[in-house]
């Protein structure tokens, strides 16, 4: 049994591609449907995002399976084969594995260490699941593939620092003002990163939100889809005491908060820290300020350098993911192999014990009145003995072979020699214990 | 028995500190685990070398320099022990741990022997008042040590050099409120001592305050750490300059600790 991976991703194919590709969640059944019915294939998962579309499956058959879900891909969505195809990678055996291992744990996403990859897998696996388009393979797969991801989220810091102008500013808040739960967010101004960075922090759980605008009425419907208060912008600084952080993105053509504003603020808060956070170009806040003991003033280009730092950072995390990926392969490819093993010993018993009563029925039916029922059980004991004699090593060799990884050399060559018909497809009950 | 106890501790104070120092560099939940645990087992073996050496001389351990800094040494990491559970801040380990080691160490070269106890010394006053000044200096060890902390957080946090360290290192908040936790419970406490020190004398000596050079040198560290904390109280003094006074008035422990000697009792 072989595991093959089609699909596209960012790296392959631009945003106009992958939204032809693309798989509605709510009509997925279709296509999960068709795919199980095309010949050859198995079982089958589709994973489908904006940054990727890709088709897990199952085959006997790696080269047809290919081609037969490329062909798919194209004619589901109505798009000409040599349109998509140039676009369309595939992966089958080991390195089908690493791939889906690779995507789980986030390392092929296009910021790495993004963690809603795999929770979208685990949906396109649930929706599998639910059609039963996949089986006991990919069941296993998908699973193993999931506990990669752990493994790597928990063994590495690959996602452990923010990459977005707006994590990170809620990130140096906590290491300034610690726990967040009793913080006030001032917002000076609107502004998309502006209003972005403060539904991050009310996210990690700061207290209120303050927000003054020149226009009073653009403050009062930000405070109200804030659930916070809206301040007249004349008079925000005689607010700004009560706010731990403080956002600002105004327009102004100078600084609105200078340091002598800090001081009298930093006096009537009882010397408590302020994290300021200028967003605006040209600056809002005097850079003075920040030679203020107990105020800590960032711009947009030190939070810049921050998310530069960690993606650099994630880039050598990363390695470390590598190498936990290449173990698990190792573990997951012996189970793979060992999957074929018992079918295999079965056949090849059913095979000699077809051929044994054949010819001991003949011999039997010929010699009918010379034998005595006694020789008769003799008889079929040391047939019985002579297959079992015959059958022992090879059995041994063949267990042995799938627990070193080499079984696909004796299976096949088992199936050729002895001319055993195709593996059940129906394994149910061939689970082997992990 | 005492001394294997005291170098079971020096062994494991040692593993110890090569585990918080290695905190510093490596992430891993089970470095940090170990650390404690390693931390935790030196304590236990200093606590039983203490109590078996007072067992033995009848008498708590503080009445020399090798015996006072074994204790200095089981307080400090006592009290380190207490603020880590409580406050999950491992990287004060790697400054704390690496002190208590190098104290400990300092007793052990010292000469010590049985001896008789100076008759003003047996007096349940001078006990209570030796016990409480240690605890105190525990308390202020530690604040001194999350000063440093602070100090080096800030020097981050205003060059904008956000590296490894910076993330190892504790939120503000998080070291403020520990310092103001050991200031206010070591403030206390080193009022008992004095206190109880001069009730001491007054039975001792007959006089309650003789000027004498550690008597004034404690009085200078409760002026420091009082300006500290009515600083804290009225006009919510902190940050580096808070910072910076700890650190101060610990280098005045350390110096009255080590250089001035009671004129009576050595």
């Amino acid at each position: 049994m072989n595991i093959i991976v089609v699909g596209l991703s960012h790296k392959t194919a631009a945003v106009e591609i992958r939204e032809k590709v693309a798989f509605s969640p709510n009509q997925i059944e279709k296509p999960l449907g068709e795919l199980i019915r095309l010949e050859g294939i198995i079982e089958g998962v589709i994973v489908s995002t904006c940054n990727r579309v890709e088709i897990y499956a199952t085959t006997r058959d790696i080269a047809g399976g290919i081609a037969r879900i490329k062909r798919f891909m194209a004619e589901y969505h109505h798009l000409p084969f040599e349109v998509l195809e140039p676009h369309l990678y595939s992966y089958h055996a080991e390195a089908a594995i690493r791939h889906v291992f690779r995507v789980a744990s986030s390392l092929d996403s296009m910021i790495i260490g993004e963690p809603q990859i795999l929770g979208q897998i685990k949906t396109s696996y649930g929706y599998a699941a639910e059609f039963k388009s996949s089986g006991i393979i990919l069941n296993r797969f998908l699973h193993k593939a999931f506990s990669v991801a752990k493994r790597v989220r928990t063994e590495t810091r690959i996602a452990s620092s923010a990459v977005s102008v707006a994590f990170a500013a809620v990130e140096l808040a906590k290491k300034i003002l610690g726990d967040l739960s009793d913080k006030t967010v001032m917002l000076i101004g609107a502004g998309e990163m502006c209003e972005l960075a403060a539904k991050h922090f009310l996210n990690s759980g700061a207290k209120g939100v303050m927000v003054t605008n020149r226009t009073f009425e653009r403050a009062e419907k930000l405070a109200e889809e804030f659930g916070g208060e809206a301040v007249r912008f004349e008079s925000f600084l005689e607010h700004l005491h009560r706010a731990d952080i403080v956002l600002s993105s105004t327009g102004a053509p100078h600084c609105i908060i200078g340091p002598q504003d800090v001081k009298e603020v930093l006096k009537r808060r009882r010397f408590r820290p302020v994290f300021f956070i200028d967003i605006a170009v040209p600056r809002d806040i005097d850079p003075k300020v920040d030679a203020i003991e107990n105020a800590y003033l960032f711009t947009v280009d030190h939070l810049q350098e921050i998310i530069q730092a960690n993606l650099a950072q994630r880039s050598l995390e990363a390695e470390k993911a590598e190498q936990i990926i290449n173990q698990e392969i190792g573990q997951f490819h012996k189970w793979l192999s060992t999957l074929e093993v018992t079918p295999t010993i079965v056949a090849l018993r059913n095979r000699f014990d077809e051929i044994r009563r054949a010819e001991l029925d003949k011999t039997i039916t010929g010699w009918k009145e010379e034998l005595t029922p006694d020789a008769e059980r003799r008889l079929e004991a040391l047939t019985m003995a002579m297959m079992n004699k015959l059958l022992h090593s090879p059995t041994a060799a063949l267990k042995q072979a799938g627990q070193g990884g080499r079984v696909d050399l004796y299976v096949d060559a088992l199936r050729q020699l002895f001319q055993l018909e195709a593996l059940p497809h129906d394994n149910e009950e061939l689970e082997l214990e992990e | 028995m005492t001394h294997m106890f005291f170098f079971l501790t020096v062994a494991l104070y040692g593993c110890a500190t090569f585990a918080y120092l290695a905190c510093l560099l490596r992430t891993s939940p089970w470095l940090t685990l170990w650390a404690g645990r390693i931390l935790a087992a030196g304590f236990t073996a200093h606590l039983l070398s203490t109590i078996h050496l007072a067992s033995k001389i009848k008498y708590l351990p503080l009445t020399n320099m090798q015996e006072s800094l074994s204790f200095f040494s089981l307080a400090i990491v006592g009290a380190f022990i207490f603020f880590e559970r409580k406050y999950k801040v491992t990287t004060l380990g790697s400054f704390m741990v690496p002190v208590a080691l190098m104290m400990l160490i300092a007793s052990s070269t010292l000469h010590g022997e049985v001896r008789q106890l100076h008759p003003v010394l047996q007096s349940n006053w001078f006990w209570f008042h030796a016990l409480l000044a240690f605890v105190s200096y525990a308390c202020f060890t530690i604040a001194a040590g999350v000063a440093v902390m602070y100090l080096i957080q800030n020097y981050f946090l205003k060059t904008k050099r956000l590296g490894a360290l910076f993330q190892k290192l504790p939120s503000l908040e998080t070291m403020d409120e520990i310092s103001y936790r050991c200031l206010t419970v070591g403030f206390p406490l080193l009022t008992f001592a004095i206190i109880s020190g001069s009730i001491w004398s007054e039975k001792a000596m007959g006089s309650y305050w003789v000027w004498d050079r550690k008597q004034t040198w404690s009085l200078i560290i409760w002026l420091i750490y009082a300006a500290l904390l009515h600083g804290r109280l009225t006009i919510g003094w902190r940050g580096k300059h808070a910072a910076i006074l700890s650190i101060l008035g610990f280098i005045v422990i350390l110096f009255t600790f080590f250089a001035m000697k009671h004129s009576i009792t050595w």
